[in-house]
C-alpha cells in the first residue's frame, strides 16, 4: 500500500504541473492587472508603467511564468502580494490556521448533527422523527448560504447579540492567552454553525440511505438469528457498515471545507483563505490567487489520496495494490 | 427417525402488507418436525417456503407482517413471543444458514467474532472458552486451520468456506432446530455435494432436526427424510421422501419431476407447466390453486375448497384433482 | 462442417503492482483450449466458476481479447475488431446472458429491443422491420402486445426469450449461452430449454452451451468440454462424460449431482466420499506441480482427458466400448 501512496504522490507532480500552467495562463487571461485599481485622474500613466515593467509584467507571458516556478522551486517564495505588500506565503499561513480551525469546528459540527440525525431517521424510516429529518434536508439543502447565513446573523448576531458578525478573534486580546483561544472559539462558532447546517443535508441523506439498506442486508438477518438483541444489531453491525460511505468522502470534505469556505468566510468577514480568494479575485492579486489555487489543486489531490487510504483502513475488502 | 416431535406448526398463516392490504404469502400450511431428521420444503421461488422459515424465528418486519396460527416449540406458541423471548431461542435453540454465504457474513468483522458473537449473547463462557469453541467450531465443519481463517475476513474465503462458516455459526450452541435456506444454491456442484454431507455428519452428532428449504428436487432426494412441497403458498403434498418419489401424487408435484433435466430425458422435449406462477396480489385463493395451470382438467375433479388429505398413511396430498390427473401429451412451451 | 475453430486460445488478465503500476503477474483464465464448432450441433462447457468458462464465451463473441491463439471462421482470423467486421463475423455470433434483465436497455421498449441487432445488419422499411419483429415474436411464444412494453413488465422467462428472439434476429450461426437457465425456476427452465431446442431445428443453429448444471448441459449437448482452472480436463460425448469418466475432476464432478435416486443415495454417498480419496490420492498424475492441468491425450475418436501418462489410467481400456 506504502508503494501506491508513494506512486500517488508522485503522479501529483506533473498533475500540480499541468494545473499551474492552466492557473497562470487562467490569470493572465483576465482583464485588468493589479495596478488597474490605482488608475486614479491625479495619476501618471508613466508611473503605472513604470512599476508594471519593475514587477516583470511586461515580459513575455512564458517567461513571467519560468520567473514564476523558478521562485517558488528555488525558494519556495510565491511571490508579494500587491494588495497587502506581503509575502503571500506569509499571508496565506495566517488566514490558513483561521481556515483550519473553523473547517475542524464545522466538521464536528457537521457530524454531531448528521450522524444521529442519519441513523434514527433510517433506523426508524417513515416515523415522524424521519420526516422531520426529511423535511429538514429539504429546507437545509435547497436555503442558499446567503440566505441562511443572513438569518443566523441576523438572530443570533443582532437580535440576540450572541456571537460577534465579523472578525475572527477579538482586537486587542493578547496572542497565547486563554482568552485568546476563547475568543477565537467565539468568533468561529456562528460561521461554523451556518456552514455545518448547510452540509449536513447530503450526509444525513447518504446515512438514513445506508442504513435502510443494511436493515435488509443478509448479514444482518444472520446476526439477528444469532439471537443478536436488535440494540447491539444496530450498534455492531449496521452503524459502521453505514459509515463506510461517510468516510470514504472524509478526505473529499475535508479538502472541500477548506477551499469551500469561501461564501462563508465573505459573509461572515471572517478573515481565512476562503475571504482571501475572494478578496484576491477582485483586486486581480496574481500571486496570492495563483498561490491559493494552487494550494487548493494540492488538497484535492491530497484529499482523494486521503480518502483512499481511509476507505482500506475501515474496509478490509479494499486494499491498494 | 426417532419419534420425538420437536416444532409443530400448525395452520401457520403468514400475511405481508401491500399498499394497506395484507395478502397471505402462506396459507394454511401445518408441518411437524421430528428429532434428528431433515424435512424438505421445496418449491418454485415465491411459493413460501422462505416465509416460513422467517416465521418460525420471527424475523419478518412486524409492521408489514400477520401471522396467525401456532408454532409450537417447547410447548409454547412462539407466534406470541416477545422480541426479548425470540432471542432467546434464536441461534441458541434454532440455528440458521442463508444462501448467499458472502451476503450473510458482516464484511467488516472477522470470521472468528461472527462466530463467537452468538456465544456472547447465548453462553456463560468468559472471553478465553469463547475463543476455543470457536476453534473447535471451525475444526467441527471441517476447516484444515481454524487459526488462521479465524483471523480473516469473509471475502477472503472461498464460497465453499464461508458456508462452513456459517454453518458454524448455526451449530455453535448446538441447538434442536437448524433451518437451512438453500443452503447450496448459489455454490458449485461439487461443493454442495460437500456442504450437504456435512451437514448430514453433523447432524449426527447433534442430533437437531433439519429443516432444508430448497427449489432442487435432486437435493431433496439425496438430503431429506421427509418432504413438503409448496405451491402458491399452500403445501400441496407431504410425505416421506421415499414415497414421494416413487409416487408422486400431486399434478404439480408429477410435473416438477417431468421438468427436470434427467439422464433419461435426453433428446425428448420437458415436461412444460401450463401458464405462470400467479402474484401474491393475483393469486385467486378460491378452490384448487394449481387448476389454472391444468385447465384440460374438469373443474368437478377438483375440491370447492381442497384440503390437505391423508390418502396413504402419512401421505398427503391437496385437493382431489389427482385422482384422475394426466399429462397432455402436447407438452410444448 | 465445423465453421468455427479455436485454437490454443489464451486470455491472461495482468495484475498491476508497485510504485510504477507495472504488470506484476498474470490470470491465466483461460490457458491454451482448441475445439471446433460444427453447424447444428450444441456444446455444452462446464466448469465451477472462475474456471474460465465464461471468459471463452466473452473472447468468442468479441467481448474479451484473446492474449494469444486463434479463433477461425470459416478459415479467418476473428480475433481482432477489424477482422470480426470484414467477415461480418458479429452478426453470425450472438450471446445470451444469464441475467438476461441486465443485458436489456430497461428504458426501451421490446420492439427496439428487438430491432437493435436487425438496424445494425439489414436495410428493411419500417413494416418488414415489424413484421419480422412479430414473426420472431411468434417464434418465442410471446403476444404480439409485448411490442410496447419494457423488459421489467415481463417474468424471467419471458425476458430470456425476449433475449433470445433478439439473439436470433438476424439469422445468427451459432449463439453462446452464457448460463440461460440458472436464474429461472425448474418449470420456466424446461420452457426455455424447449424453446432453444425447437429453434435449434428451425435455424441450424448451433450452441455454446456454458453452464455449471450437469443436468441441463447432459439433456441439452451433443459434446462437452469439462473445464478446470483455464483449460480443458476432459471432452467427449455425452456418454463419455457421464458414463466414462476419466479425469479425477470429472469423476468428482459426475458423483457431486444430486440424483434423483432415493432408494441408492447411500451407495452415491459412499461413492462420492470414495472418488474424493481417490481425488486426493492422484492429484499429481492430473496436475503438474504447479497445480496446472496437462495437455489432452485421445482415449477413443471423441473422448480426449487431460492427463501425463495414458498408462496411469486404469480401466480405461475396457470400459471403452
Amino acid at each position: 500500500m506504502w508503494k501506491t501512496v508513494l506512486r500517488r504522490s508522485l503522479l501529483m507532480i506533473p498533475q500540480l504541473f499541468i494545473l499551474s500552467i492552466i492557473v497562470f495562463a487562467l490569470g493572465k487571461m483576465m482583464p485588468g492587472d493589479p495596478f488597474t485599481g490605482l488608475i486614479t485622474p491625479d495619476i501618471d500613466p508613466l508611473r503605472i508603467a513604470e512599476l508594471k515593467e519593475k514587477a516583470g509584467l511586461n515580459d513575455p507571458i512564458p517567461v513571467q511564468y519560468k520567473n514564476w516556478m523558478v521562485r517558488i522551486l528555488r525558494d519556495g517564495d510565491f511571490g508579494k502580494s500587491y494588495t497587502y505588500k506581503m509575502q503571500v506565503s506569509t499571508l496565506i499561513g495566517a488566514r490558513a490556521v483561521n481556515t483550519l480551525w473553523l473547517s475542524l469546528l464545522t466538521l464536528i459540527l457537521t457530524y454531531l448533527i448528521a450522524i444521529p440525525l442519519g441513523i434514527y431517521a433510517g433506523r426508524y424510516q417513515g416515523s415522524p422523527f424521519d420526516k422531520g429529518v426529511i423535511i429538514y434536508n429539504f429546507i437545509s439543502f435547497a436555503i442558499p448560504t446567503f440566505v441562511l447565513s443572513l438569518i443566523f446573523l441576523l438572530i443570533f448576531g443582532y437580535k440576540l447579540a450572541w456571537f460577534p458578525t465579523t472578525g475572527s478573534v477579538e482586537i486587542g486580546v493578547q496572542k497565547g492567552t486563554f482568552a485568546y483561544v476563547l475568543s477565537k472559539l467565539h468568533y468561529m462558532i456562528l460561521p461554523a454553525i451556518t456552514a455545518a447546517v448547510l452540509r449536513t443535508a447530503g450526509t444525513i441523506q447518504y446515512l438514513r440511505n445506508e442504513v435502510i439498506d443494511a436493515k435488509t442486508q443478509d448479514y444482518v438477518k444472520t446476526a439477528r438469528s444469532k439471537g443478536v438483541p436488535i440494540d447491539k444489531v444496530y450498534t455492531h453491525h449496521i452503524f459502521r457498515n453505514s459509515l463506510l460511505p461517510i468516510a470514504a468522502f472524509f478526505g473529499f470534505t475535508i479538502t472541500g471545507l477548506l477551499s469551500g469556505s469561501i461564501f462563508i468566510e465573505t459573509i461572515f468577514s471572517y478573515s481565512g483563505m476562503g475571504e482571501l480568494f475572494i478578496s484576491a479575485i477582485n483586486s486581480r492579486d496574481y500571486a496570492v490567487m495563483n498561490a491559493l489555487v494552487l494550494l487548493f489543486g494540492f488538497l484535492t489531490l491530497t484529499g482523494s489520496l486521503l480518502s483512499d487510504i481511509i476507505m482500506t483502513a475501515v474496509d478490509p475488502r479494499i486494499r491498494i495494490e | 427417525m426417532e419419534d420425538e416431535k420437536i416444532l409443530e406448526i400448525k395452520d401457520l398463516h403468514t400475511a405481508f402488507r401491500f399498499q394497506d392490504e395484507y395478502f397471505d404469502a402462506i396459507d394454511d400450511v401445518s408441518l411437524s418436525l421430528y428429532k434428528n431428521e431433515v424435512l424438505a420444503i421445496v418449491g418454485e421461488s415465491g411459493c413460501g417456503k422462505s416465509t416460513i422459515a422467517n416465521s418460525i424465528v420471527g424475523l419478518h418486519d412486524k409492521n408489514f407482517t400477520k401471522t396467525s396460527g401456532e408454532i409450537i416449540y417447547n410447548g409454547e406458541n412462539v407466534l406470541n413471543y416477545s422480541e426479548d423471548q425470540y432471542n432467546k431461542i434464536r441461534g441458541k435453540e434454532i440455528g440458521f444458514i442463508f444462501q448467499d454465504p458472502l451476503a450473510s457474513l458482516n464484511p467488516l468483522h472477522k470470521i472468528g467474532i461472527q462466530i463467537e458473537e452468538s456465544l456472547i449473547y447465548h453462553t456463560n463462557l468468559n472471553k478465553g472458552q469463547r475463543h476455543e469453541r470457536m476453534l473447535q467450531l471451525l475444526d467441527q465443519v471441517g476447516i484444515i486451520n481454524p487459526k488462521r481463517i479465524a483471523n480473516q475476513f469473509p471475502h477472503q474465503l472461498s464460497g465453499g468456506m464461508r458456508q462452513r462458516v456459517l454453518i458454524a455459526i448455526a451449530l455453535s450452541c448446538k441447538p434442536k432446530i437448524i433451518i437451512a435456506d438453500e443452503p447450496t444454491t448459489a455454490l458449485d456442484v461439487t461443493i454442495q455435494a460437500q456442504i450437504l454431507d456435512l451437514l448430514t455428519e453433523l447432524q449426527d452428532e447433534i442430533n437437531a432436526g433439519i429443516i432444508l428449504i430448497t427449489h432442487d428436487l435432486g437435493v431433496v432426494a439425496q438430503m431429506s427424510d421427509r418432504v413438503a412441497v409448496m405451491y402458491a403458498g399452500q403445501i400441496v403434498e407431504y410425505a416421506e421422501t421415499k414415497e414421494l418419489f416413487s409416487n408422486p401424487l400431486h399434478p404439480y408435484t408429477r410435473s416438477l419431476l417431468q421438468s427436470i433435466p434427467q439422464a433419461d430425458s435426453v433428446g425428448e422435449e420437458l415436461h412444460v407447466i401450463k401458464g405462470m406462477v400467479p402474484s401474491l396480489k393475483n393469486l385467486v385463493r378460491e378452490g384448487c390453486r394449481f387448476a389454472p395451470r391444468i385447465p384440460w382438467i374438469l373443474e368437478s375433479e377438483h375440491e370447492k375448497s381442497p384440503m390437505l388429505n391423508e390418502v396413504s398413511k402419512n401421505h398427503f396430498v391437496r385437493c382431489t384433482c389427482w385422482k384422475n390427473f394426466h399429462f397432455r401429451d402436447d407438452g410444448g412451451y | 462442417m465445423s465453421f468455427l475453430e479455436i485454437n490454443d486460445l489464451k486470455v491472461h488478465f495482468p495484475i498491476r503492482g508497485g510504485v510504477l503500476n507495472t504488470i506484476k503477474d498474470h490470470v491465466y483464465a483461460v490457458d491454451g483450449v482448441s475445439f471446433s464448432i460444427d453447424e447444428g450441433k450444441t456444446y455444452g462447457l462446464i466448469g465451477e466458476s472462475g474456471s474460465g468458462k465464461t471468459t471463452i464465451g466473452k473472447a468468442i463473441v468479441g467481448l474479451e481479447e484473446p492474449t494469444d491463439g486463434e479463433i477461425l471462421y470459416y478459415g479467418q482470423q476473428v480475433n481482432k475488431k477489424r477482422l470480426r467486421k470484414k467477415v461480418n463475423y458479429n452478426r453470425e455470433v450472438q450471446m445470451i446472458f444469464q441475467d438476461v434483465l441486465s443485458s436489456l436497455d430497461p428504458k426501451k421498449r421490446v420492439r427496439d429491443i428487438i430491432a437493435e441487432p436487425i438496424r445494425n445488419y439489414e436495410k428493411l422499411t419500417e413494416n418488414q422491420e415489424l413484421e419480422k419483429i412479430l414473426t420472431l415474436l411468434n417464434i418465442v411464444g410471446m403476444p404480439p402486445d409485448a411490442l410496447y412494453k419494457y423488459p421489467h413488465e415481463f417474468s424471467g422467462g419471458q425476458r430470456q426469450r425476449i433475449g433470445v428472439s433478439r439473439a436470433v434476429a438476424v439469422n445468427p450461426k451459432l449463439i453462446v449461452a452464457d448460463e440461460p437457465v440458472s436464474a429461472l425456476d425448474l418449470s420456466v427452465q424446461a420452457q426455455i430449454l424447449n424453446f432453444l431446442k425447437m429453434i435449434q431445428k428451425d435455424f441450424n443453429l448451433s450452441y455454446l452451451f456454458i453452464s455449471h448444471d450437469l443436468g441441463v448441459v447432459k439433456h441439452m449437448c451433443d459434446y462437452i468440454y469439462i473445464m478446470y482452472r483455464g483449460r480443458f480436463v476432459e471432452t467427449g460425448t455425452r456418454e463419455d462424460i457421464y458414463n466414462n469418466p476419466q479425469h479425477i475432476y470429472t469423476k468428482k464432478l459426475v458423483a457431486a449431482i444430486p440424483e434423483i435416486d432415493v432408494e441408492n443415495r447411500e451407495a452415491l454417498r459412499r461413492n462420492r466420499i470414495k472418488v474424493e480419496q481417490e481425488y486426493s490420492e492422484k492429484e499429481s498424475l492430473f496436475y503438474d506441480q504447479n497445480g496446472r492441468v496437462f495437455d489432452l491425450v485421445q482415449l477413443s475418436d471423441t473422448h480426449y482427458v487431460a492427463i501425463k501418462n495414458k498408462e496411469d489410467l486404469q480401466d480405461v481400456e475396457n470400459s471403452i466400448a
